[in-house]
């Protein structure tokens, strides 16, 4: 495992290199994402962006990649509007941010061989003449810890690691300054996705990387990520360093969500709460605070009003009217087996 | 014992792909098979459920239920045993139902076959919905209404309709959100202490098994390489495998 990246006790800010202003994406009806704001710093940096299924994590990581049309906000790459960019500078912006997905067998031609693959990428932004490019393929195989011999397979004759492997070097060819990682271990068996997060530590110290890291996974991002964005419904509900927020949670949501994960040290489970209920309908998202038909520290309030996202402490973000008490060990509700309310019931 | 496997091999053609000399669940115990993908574990799976020939696979050994074996056992008293003394649930609920019939109509089909009269199995289902903290109204939805995690509650609720005495799932919580995983795993520890269900738990993820299971056994290549009491395993690993599993689970750091 990698260590976790240094915790800076400087706390401000240098200049983002991407930032994320009241983002919103709308699929018909569906607020996939809605009014999110997020900053990643220049490398070496990770912000990780978690969520369960439906919460617009990956919905964000494309409108980065200019995937999707924007409703609403803007997403600024060194201070110019992505959206806005057009020609030669949105060439540039392609190259610079590059994607590596959750599944590898859909980003990678499987009748194509896996140098040509790379090869492809360096020709197309003329990153090396032709005569160097089995050069340099070379070393950017080596550089994913894979055998130059590689460059002569075809992806069905790799692992699932090896090809994301390939992945990660096809998109580190063009000399990316961010990277969007989607669930980038999430299909891989456990010892591939410890030695994937290697790779990415590694890669993050050696080239300065940025990366928006998205994934379900909390032991993920606190391997990789100083910043941790939890996203419920489409809305960012906590935003902080991620060491703190993994220990401290101050939103019901992150505490709820935290207590889920299954650990393998018995002393590393902290009690679990048990959210009943499905995530609502993005097409009507609740009134108030999207979380509080689930929240177990409901009060009047978060039905009326949204609660803004503000700083329960320096560098912590809450969307919460009641973080100060959640912080505070406010006693959450634990589950008591047996008692909860049947679901479903309408 | 409840469920006992000795000397099992599952093999494609001259190609064993599982070998396990004795693997063994007790009354009321989560037993957890955990390994990588193409271990065996779910050719396991489907041995015990009588059905690794519909893939090919041909199977010798031995697997006794209660004491009586059921390998070279006929179809018809095997068709009886399956699903009603021995239930299973998969990693994808929505393929075991099919998406043009109510939830309802496909579990009460699946009772009657069992021998149960329509009244009863009405009568069950819905009680037994209510044990998996599920509405019975959500029988009258179809299945692409109802949630993943709703789904794999109802597919458990048919188990606990047929009264079965061992639950084999494979994979069960893989698919779903770590707040979904963490209910169905609460179920099925509600499931083994009030109807003393033994519960075969097969799974990739260390941590899951590390909560939810009394014993473990770890995979590898078709072999168990090491089985144990659970803290004994996740603690002091004997098997430098279990050891390189143990150490590639991303932990959640303390910090502050």
């Amino acid at each position: 495992m990698p260590g976790p990246p240094d915790a800076t006790p400087d706390r401000t800010p240098p200049p983002a290199l991407l930032q994320i202003r009241d983002l919103a994406v709308r699929f018909g009806p569906v607020r996939a994402v809605d009014g999110v704001s997020l900053d990643i710093a220049p490398g070496p940096f990770g912000l990780g962006l978690v969520g369960e299924s439906g919460s617009g994590k990956t919905t964000i990581g494309r409108a980065v990649l200019r995937l999707v049309p924007l409703a609403a906000g803007r997403i600024l790459f060194d201070g110019a509007d992505v959206a806005a960019l057009r020609g030669r500078a949105l060439k540039d912006y392609r190259r610079a941010v590059q994607v590596v997905f959750q599944d590898p067998d859909n980003s990678l031609d499987p009748r194509m061989r896996v140098g040509a693959a790379i090869g492809e990428a360096l020709a197309a932004h003329k990153i090396a003449p032709r005569r160097l490019i089995g050069e340099r393929t070379a070393e950017l195989l080596a550089e994913a810890g894979l055998d130059p011999e590689f460059a002569a397979r075809y992806p069905h004759q790799l692992s699932g690691g090896q090809r994301q492997r390939v992945a990660i070097a096809r998109s580190l060819s063009v000399q990316p300054r961010l990277l969007v990682l989607d669930e980038p271990t999430s299909a891989l068996d456990v010892r591939a996705q410890a030695r994937i997060l290697r790779l990415i530590g590694r890669l993050r110290a050696e080239r300065g990387l940025s990366y928006l890291l998205i994934t379900h996974n909390f032991g993920v991002v606190s391997e990789l990520c100083e910043q941790t964005a939890v996203l419920y419904l489409g809305c960012v509900v906590e935003r902080g360093p991620t060491a703190e927020l993994l220990t401290a949670p101050a939103h019901p949501y992150t505490q709820a969500l935290r207590s889920a994960v299954p650990q393998v040290e018995a002393t590393a489970r902290s009690s679990r709460i048990v959210l009943h209920g499905e995530p609502p309908d993005a097409t009507s998202p609740p009134s108030g605070c999207v979380f509080h038909p689930r929240c177990p520290l409901v009060i009047d309030r978060c039905r009326a009003e949204v609660p803004p996202l503000s700083a329960v402490r320096p560098g912590r973000l809450v969307a919460c009217h009641r973080a100060e008490e959640v912080l505070a060990g406010a006693g959450m509700p634990r589950h008591v087996p047996g008692l909860a309310t049947p679901d479903g019931v309408t | 014992m409840r469920l006992e496997i000795t000397g099992l091999e599952v093999s494609f053609g001259t190609r064993p792909v599982v070998s396990i000399g004795e693997l063994a669940l007790g009354d009321a115990e989560i037993v957890g098979l955990v390994g990588e993908s193409g271990s065996g574990k779910s050719m396991t799976t489907l041995a015990v459920l009588g059905l690794a020939h519909t893939v090919g696979a041909s199977v010798t050994g031995s697997i006794r239920l209660a004491g009586r074996e059921l390998i070279g056992l006929p179809e018809d008293a095997l068709r009886e045993l399956r699903g009603r003394r021995i239930a299973a649930i998969f990693q994808s609920p929505s393929m075991a139902f099919n998406p043009v019939f109510r939830v309802g109509h496909i579990a009460a089909r699946a009772l009657r076959l069992h021998g149960l009269t329509g009244s009863e199995a009405a009568g069950r289902l819905a009680a037994a919905m209510r044990e998996v903290l599920l509405s019975p109204e959500l029988l009258r939805r179809y299945p692409g209404q109802l949630s993943g995690g709703q789904l794999q509650r109802v597919a458990i609720a048919l188990a606990v309709a047929l009264r079965a005495e061992i639950l084999l799932a494979d994979e069960p919580t893989s698919a779903l959100d770590v707040t979904v995983q963490a209910e169905v795993l609460e179920l099925l520890r509600v499931l083994r202490d009030r109807a003393g269900m033994s519960i075969l738990f097969i799974s990739h993820d260390l941590a899951v098994v590390a909560e939810l299971c009394d014993r473990v056994a770890v995979m590898r290549s078709g072999s168990i390489v090491e089985e144990g009491a659970t803290e004994q395993i996740m603690s002091a690993p004997a098997d430098p495998y279990t050891a390189d599993l143990l150490a590639s689970v991303p932990r959640i750091r303390a910090g502050g």
